[in-house]
């Protein structure tokens, strides 16, 4: 899932001070299993709002709605009735879900309601660490399913640097070195020999940095 | 034993302070509440293992939320007590309401009654 943390209040009454009809829009995927941006954040957002703006003695309408998802076109259609009754919305969706919102509702200023971080899993809850950077080659075939593209600070490809020790990453000693990983996971696997397969130079053209990317599917399109 | 306690306080029984949301704290105060105390059982004591631990954060997570819109974040308490102490009871609640007496209404309960 996509990985996103809430945004300070004051950085979010900031964006909407000036503003007097205010949607807050969750989202029921990534950032409500991330406990960032669903149902319930809304609520409790849109209070905050409420009791900020009444405290100011300014009267501003806020609503809240949260929809089934804000990636896709059908799910953000279903404000197109309701949103010209409004002067902001604020998506507490990932980047994703506020840029798409923007681009379908060209007039209405939309602003981000949390800060989006990565790709990654739930340890635990109340815990999220990131797994993937959509690198576009996947390469977990050879690295025994464990990714040193987003797991090794130095993104290498054949084995530790220098700056593992024990088992932890030189950056923080609570972060675990990833070919650490990777080895323990091809000696369960009893796979230890392909650890000394050279990985050839990847091909990075498919990561961000060959700029914005997009997938197209013929066989699928209509 | 029939103690009194301040005659301004609202009871709402729930079976574990696990249950308390931060929807619940915040709601509270936008509907009026000038101070909410939650009031679970002691640490080590709870009968869900963790339920008035997980309170305990979402108190403090309402306390920054409160803080930060400057309504007074010291509104909202936690206090662990077990069901024979009483005299202890009514001495938090008291104390409590002096507190939020000293910091004075909820300026959301005065909004809304200019509002009405």
């Amino acid at each position: 899932m996509i990985v996103a943390k809430r945004k300070p209040i004051e950085e979010i009454i900031e964006e909407v001070q000036a503003y007097d009809k205010i949607l807050l829009v969750g989202c029921n995927e990534c950032v409500t299993v991330c406990e960032a941006g669903g149902k319930k954040e809304v609520a409790v957002l849109a209070s905050a709002l409420r009791m900020h703006f009444m405290n100011q003695g300014k009267e501003v309408k806020i609503d809240e709605i949260t929809l089934e998802r804000q990636c896709d076109h059908e799910y953000l259609e279903e404000l197109r009735n309701q949103i010209d009754q409004y002067d902001v919305v604020v998506s507490l969706a990932c980047g994703v879900g506020v840029q798409f919102m923007a681009e379908k509702y060209m007039n209405m200023p939309v602003m981000p309601g949390v800060d989006t971080c990565f790709m990654g899993v739930t340890e635990e809850r109340g815990v999220w660490s990131e797994r993937c950077q959509g690198c576009g080659t996947c390469m977990l075939a050879k690295t025994g399913g464990i990714c040193p593209v987003s797991r090794c600070a130095k993104r290498l490809f054949n084995g530790p640097c220098g700056g593992s020790t024990n088992g932890h990453c030189e950056i923080d000693k609570n972060v675990i070195c990833a070919w650490q990983l990777i080895i323990d996971r091809m000696k369960n696997l009893d796979k230890l020999e392909d650890y000394e397969a050279l990985v050839p130079i990847k091909d990075w053209s498919t990561e961000r940095a060959g700029g914005p990317r997009k997938v197209v599917r013929e066989d699928v399109m209509q | 034993m029939r103690l009194q306690y301040p005659s301004n306080v609202k009871i709402i029984k729930l079976p574990c302070t696990g249950k308390v949301d931060l929807i619940h704290l915040v709601k509270s105060f936008e509907k009026g509440a000038d101070g909410v105390c939650v009031v679970g059982c002691l640490e080590g004591a709870c009968q869900f293992t963790k339920g008035n631990i997980r309170a305990r954060k979402r108190v403090e997570e309402a306390q920054r939320i409160l803080d930060s819109i400057k309504l007074g974040g010291e509104r909202v308490q936690m206090f662990n007590l077990s069901s024979s102490e009483a005299p202890l009871f009514v001495k938090v609640i008291s104390e409590m309401t002096e507190k939020i007496k000293e910091m004075g209404p909820n300026p959301i309960k005065t909004a809304l009654k200019k509002a009405a």
